[in-house]
């Protein structure tokens, strides 16, 4: 347990998909108090521009490291993919809430869109034990992420792709809604774009799913103090907003407001 | 070798404080956020997030937008209100060693007051620190302290209602800090905190939306660290209390230029996000420089710039 910030070597910093990169960093604290779903707070670099840290999920943890993945969207991330092994960057870590487990004999069922498959890659890593279907949507097919770089092995992952070039062609959620139908108790993990994610609540809402939801938002402390990653709740939870960093970044699908998200 | 710890410990008007860094309003929490990484019993003092007479949720999202070298922020002044802050966060903050400095604020001067009776007498509480750049509901949503007289009213309502040392957190976007900064002195302030957030905003090229759910937010950070210490000099040359500076101090090079510039201690905000560490960084450096400049007080520097 604890929070930790110290400076760590990036371990490896490969392009696993076209500007999709996987920062291997090491340290030892963060790996070993890390839980799924959980988020650090990386210092990008030593300069003022960009200036504040970036805040991502644990993808995986190594002997002694953690897995980053990014897709290069923006100055931070930019610079990121420019980042040479060897180099010194100040981690921040481990953030917020992570993913509860699962009630006995639930089925658990992993709905990823794009970079939102790296806290369910961890999650699916450490619960090898529990019974997953993972399923992982992307754009493209050229955009997958092999099971392997997040160290994932010996589950399937179900593909969906918008275009069609790769596994189901259609958004993840065509598949979730196939799954929903299947027998037995489930629980279903999520993680992707907003409006995925809505719908994903939507569905498990409908089917009187529990679900759980891994939220992205801006943030510039990651530990509760500068409030500035709000998103709002849902009526009945006797706040009016909830805190990514410290509330979150999992929530139960019912506890946010996703019209006004 | 003759060596001695430098003295790092300055007076702000009636404080004492153990060394002149502060973690500004908004930027560290209640204090206890951070206390994983920073022990706060090491800093000068802490001034918490602003309070207001009961809670209020802050501004839609999105609430922060990161600008070149520095960040704008929206948050709507999100808050416990003081009644829970009494119950729930100062009993903790009561038992550090550091100066609590609680920063207040309301939406008429008669709020103002109010919240500064309802800390009256709270052991624990070092000062008050008035947040004046809010709107004032009953002069048209005009910020109180964009006018040297509102800014005065404020002032008077807050001492009359406090036993506490009171500073005026001054806002720069004003035509002349300096008659705001006199007109709060005459009022009878014990001390002044500046700059609070330079008002700017962001756009979207691609949606052509504001990038702050507010449309406009307050600018900090690095960006905007020349403005502030041109205030700071101005201000402490214009009145005779003593001046808090901040804008944009990253390291303890910069919060030198302040000390140098008048200010007799410093707040550190948004450096907080980027190094959580920043102010216990910012207090070794400020003893390293006194040992590599021979300087025994780090008070000796204060108001040295030579000109």
């Amino acid at each position: 347990m604890g929070i930790f910030e110290h400076k760590a070597a990036v371990v490896r910093n490969d392009e696993v998909a076209p500007s999709t990169f996987l920062m291997e960093l090491e340290s030892p604290s963060i790996a070993s108090a890390a839980k799924p779903g959980q988020f650090v707070m990386l210092r990008v670099w030593g300069g003022i521009d960009p200036l504040l840290r970036r805040p991502f999920s644990i993808c995986s943890t190594g002997k002694g490291t953690i897995l980053l993945l990014y897709r290069v969207v923006g100055k931070g991330t930019r610079v990121m993919a420019e980042t040479e092994a060897g180099t010194q960057l100040s981690v921040l870590g481990p953030l917020g809430r992570g993913f509860e487990p699962p009630g006995t004999g639930e089925d658990c069922l992993l709905v990823a869109g794009g970079m939102g498959i790296a806290p369910l890659a961890f999650l699916a890593r450490s619960w090898e034990d529990k019974s997953v279907s993972f399923m992982a949507g992307y754009g493209t097919a050229s955009q997958i992420i092999a099971s392997e770089h997040m160290g994932i092995h010996g589950i399937e992952i179900a593909l969906a792709t918008d275009d069609g070039s790769a596994g189901f062609h259609g958004p993840v959620t065509g598949l979730l809604e196939g799954a929903l139908e299947r027998e037995g108790k489930k629980i279903v993990y999520s993680c992707g774009p907003a409006a995925m994610l809505k719908r994903v609540a939507s569905l498990c809402r409908e089917k009187q799913v529990d679900c759980q939801v891994s939220l992205e938002t801006v943030m510039a402390c990651g530990l509760g103090a500068c409030q500035g990653c709000a998103v709002p709740a849902a009526a009945g939870a006797g706040k009016n907003t909830y805190h990514v960093c410290q509330d979150g970044p999992v929530f139960s699908g019912l506890s946010i407001d996703w019209e006004k998200l | 070798m003759n060596y001695r710890e430098p003295d790092l410990q300055v007076s702000f008007g009636p404080l004492k404080l153990k060394n002149p860094v502060v973690t500004a309003s908004g930027t560290f929490g209640y204090g206890r956020e951070y206390a994983e990484i920073v022990d706060p019993n090491l800093l000068g003092g802490i001034v918490v997030k602003g309070l207001s007479l009961k809670p209020r949720p802050g501004n839609s999202a999105p609430r922060i937008v990161e600008t070149p070298a520095g960040m704008l922020n929206a948050i709507g002044l999100e808050n416990i209100g003081v009644e829970a802050f009494l119950k729930e966060k100062l009993p903790w903050l009561k038992t550090l060693d550091t100066a609590v400095m609680v920063n207040i604020y309301g939406h008429s001067t008669e709020e103002y007051g109010a919240v500064a009776a309802a800390l009256k007498g709270a052991e624990g509480v070092a000062a008050l620190e008035i947040n004046v750049s809010c709107p004032n509901v009953k002069k048209g949503g005009m910020s109180f302290g964009t006018d040297p007289v509102a800014s005065a009213e404020v002032t008077e309502a807050v001492l009359k209602n406090t036993d506490k040392p009171v500073i005026v957190k001054l806002t720069p976007n004003v035509t002349d800090i300096c008659a705001v900064a006199r007109a709060v002195e005459h009022a009878g302030a014990h001390g002044l905190s500046l700059i609070n957030t330079l008002t700017g905003m962001a756009i979207d090229i691609k949606t052509r939306r504001p990038r702050l759910g507010n449309i406009s937010g307050g600018l900090s950070g690095p960006a905007i660290r020349p403005v502030a210490l041109y205030m700071v000099y101005h201000v402490a040359r214009a009145v005779k209390i003593p001046v808090m500076g901040m804008g944009g101090i990253m390291d303890a090079g910069d919060a030198l230029e302040f000390l140098i510039a008048g200010a007799r201690a410093v707040q550190v905000g948004t450096a907080n996000f980027v190094n959580p560490k920043a102010s216990l960084d910012i207090i070794e450096g400020l003893k390293q420089h006194c040992v590599d400049h021979d300087v025994q007080r780090i008070g000796d520097l204060i108001g040295t710039l030579k000109t």
